[in-house]
């Protein structure tokens, strides 16, 4: 007789039609033709990016679309040198939070072209795009972020954000 | 255990909003189809988030398959400055039950609860198998509709009903919605036209299945003093509990619903008097059940004990719209809402739960608070 | 700042989106022994402190969530309590042709486990007949619910 069963595989599978909704929709047509669009906050003026269609303060529609600058800065970052399952990109990289210029809200983005050593918050980066016949809305339309070569911008313009 | 009263601090519903229930958001996300909601139920009433207590809401990850949706869900409240916050992975009507018992505490005295998914996104009867006992039953793949069918087979081999009473539910609920705005299935036929239907899993035939929803809906509590400031007839929540039974679907019987039942005789709208056992339902005008297929809505009857004289679902019920995560707690809405209007003096909404009424909800409602009555 | 104007139902962006995960499951000491019968071909149950038989088996009665005692094979066949037929088969289900859900409850126990009868038609099928289990081959079965291809009514096979 064999050995006792002691685990038992359960494969799941599902599929979905994901929707997107109207603001994402709105903020990946944006990426497709190159450009950041956020949304504002009629209540408290902040810009959300990307947005979700609701001022997370609020709680109200964020009905006003606002195009963004190419360019930000690092509020904070990690280097990355764990190897994971699926990484395709080659370690060691940098992640960081990027507060777009006009932007109220930084989101995560990679940054290349810069050494490991000489990343720092406040560093002022600048989007790279893919070639313009290959922009889709999908965020492989971003590249990644590098040093725009502006000087870093002052602690106190970013703190509020970390 | 939850008492009928038994000097609990009296919570009512105060207003209540839900969006269009639909086949399918064509347009928006979740938090685009719960926002227009929000904005709603808090206008009701005159109040914004930050005068909230506590805040609870109920949705299924798996529906859009993206974990922690219900966090950004969140988005549409507004969830900054941090708020008392909690959330369950299951219909909002329990969480509405969480926040009942957050507001038994005396230092809040509102909370807001909601609820949404969007159904159309899945496949549906995939992702309900989730939540089956993972070692003997989802292996298989049953899907929701075959287990209640084989609940509707067990009722009609009891004798106490046929597949025309599974119709004349489909019919009565369907007209009852044609008053409905925001009903998804509505129309004037009979039960004996929509005998004519084809069988999705026999003997259950395309009427007495529920439609695949998307939507969204709110509700807000005020405790004491508070509910009746903000409201003319607070919607008093005299009674609540839930029960749930094994999750060994064949060592139930399919044909009864005891943990039903049992949840309204703690919610004081079912005694159990007589020597023959049957329940018998006190004090309710009228019944929003939470019966996602036809034959359920039979076996919670006989379990509330409901006499002719009860309207059931006059809303249209989960035949008319059956938001996964949402129709629960719409059907407290919606009981509540007679109330508020002024049309019932008391009433009685069940949520459900799990294949064939796993689990059981009952929330009793009445124009005046319970028992010591505090206010 | 401008009001942006109403997008089309076309503009919105739909794509695929496949979640697909297998999870690897322990089975602990009772769960184990059932899927391990499964695999050499019998079925065991599980005799609670009352005297009762459940099959499948649990590590607690169903009702009185007492600890179970020992586990003991119950027959291969046995009576359908109550049955629903999938005209149209769905992904993953047992069969790929039409099909009935069945609540199986074998001799010797007291809950009915949930399988599926091949059967020709629903009119082949009523609560009460007796059916019995079709094994796949023995070095097809690895601990699983599908070791049991089917029932089948008794004397059909």
């Amino acid at each position: 007789m064999s050995e006792p069963v002691t685990m038992l595989e359960t494969p799941i599978k599902i599929e979905y039609e994901f929707t997107a909704g109207l603001a994402q929709s709105r903020y990946l047509k944006g990426i497709s033709e190159g450009k950041f669009l956020g949304q504002r906050c009629p209540k408290c003026t902040k810009v959300y990016v990307p947005p979700r269609g609701s001022c997370p303060t609020d709680g109200v529609p964020t009905t006003d679309e606002v195009e963004l600058g190419n360019t930000g800065i690092v509020t904070t970052y990690c280097v990355v040198n764990v190897p994971f399952q699926g990484q395709s990109i080659e370690i060691p990289y940098i992640c960081a939070q990027i507060l777009l210029d006009g932007a109220n809200i930084a989101f995560m983005g990679l940054i290349q072209e810069v050494p490991t050593a000489e990343i720092r918050m406040g560093m002022r980066v600048e989007a790279v795009w893919v070639d313009k016949k290959d922009l889709g809305p999908t965020m492989a339309s971003v590249k990644y972020f590098r040093p725009s070569g502006e000087p870093d911008a002052a602690y106190e313009t970013f703190s509020e954000y970390l | 255990m939850a008492a009928a009263s038994g000097g609990r601090r009296p919570v009512a519903v105060v207003s209540f909003a839900q969006s269009d229930m639909v086949r399918r958001e064509e347009l928006r996300n979740d938090v685009e189809v719960l926002q227009p909601v929000i904005v709603d139920v808090f206008e009701k009433v005159g109040l914004t988030k930050d005068e909230m207590g506590f805040v609870c809401s109920g949705s299924c990850d798996y529906l859009v398959g993206a974990p922690f949706s219900f966090v950004s869900a969140l988005d549409a409240v507004g969830a900054w400055p941090p708020m008392r916050e909690s959330h369950v992975e299951m219909d909002g009507a329990f969480a509405l039950y969480e926040a009942w018992t957050q507001l038994q505490e005396d230092d809040i005295d509102t909370a807001l609860v909601f609820s949404f998914g969007r159904s159309s996104m899945s496949e549906l009867g995939r992702v309900l198998t989730l939540q089956l006992d993972p070692y003997y039953v989802a292996p298989l793949w049953p899907d929701p509709v075959a287990l209640a069918a084989l609940q509707a087979r067990a009722l009609i081999d009891s004798g106490r009903y046929t597949e025309a009473d599974f119709a004349a539910v489909a019919a009565r609920s369907r007209r009852d919605a044609l008053n409905n705005p925001h009903a998804q299935v509505k129309g004037e036929q009979t039960a004996e036209e929509l005998m004519g239907d084809d069988y999705v899993v026999a003997p259950l035939r395309r009427h007495a299945l529920p439609p695949i929803t998307d939507g969204a809906t709110a509700i807000i509590l005020a405790a004491g003093d508070r509910a009746a400031e903000l409201c003319e007839r607070p919607a008093w929540i005299t009674g609540m509990d839930h029960r749930i039974e094994t999750h060994s679907l064949g060592a139930r019987d399919l044909t009864t619903s005891p943990t039903t039942r049992r949840a309204g005789e703690a919610a004081g709208v079912v005694e159990v008097g007589d020597g023959s056992g049957a329940p018998v339902g006190v004090g309710v005008d009228v019944a929003e059940l939470h019966a996602p297929f036809a034959h359920q809505e039979l076996i919670l009857r006989d379990a509330l004990g409901l006499g002719e004289a009860v309207a059931v679902n006059p809303s249209g019920g989960a035949l008319a719209a059956n938001g996964v995560m949402v129709a629960g707690l719409v059907r407290i809405g919606e009981a509540a809402s007679r109330i508020m209007d002024g049309t019932a003096q008391s009433a009685l909404a069940h949520a459900t739960s799990g294949p064939c009424l796993q689990q059981n909800l009952v929330c009793a409602l009445a124009a005046e608070p319970a028992g010591d009555g505090r206010r | 700042m401008f009001y942006f104007p109403a997008m089309a139902e076309s503009d919105v962006l739909r794509a695929p989106h496949v979640i697909e995960y297998t999870y690897t499951r322990s089975t602990g000491p009772v769960i184990g022994a059932f899927l391990t019968g499964l695999r050499d071909g019998k079925i065991l149950g599980a005799t609670t402190p009352a005297g009762r038989v459940v099959v499948p088996p649990t590590e607690y009665d169903p009702i009185t969530s007492e600890e179970v005692g020992e586990l003991v094979e119950v027959g291969q066949s046995g009576v359908v309590r109550t049955w629903s037929w999938a005209a149209h088969p769905l992904k993953d289900q047992p069969l790929d042709r039409p099909f009935a859900w069945a609540l199986v409850l074998l001799d010797g126990a007291d809950t009915a486990m949930l399988h599926v009868v091949d059967a020709a038609g629903p009119e082949a099928m009523s609560s009460g007949m007796r059916v019995t289990a079709r094994w796949r081959p023995a070095g097809e079965r690895i601990g699983h619910m599908k070791d049991i291809e089917c029932f089948v009514a008794e004397g059909a096979s």
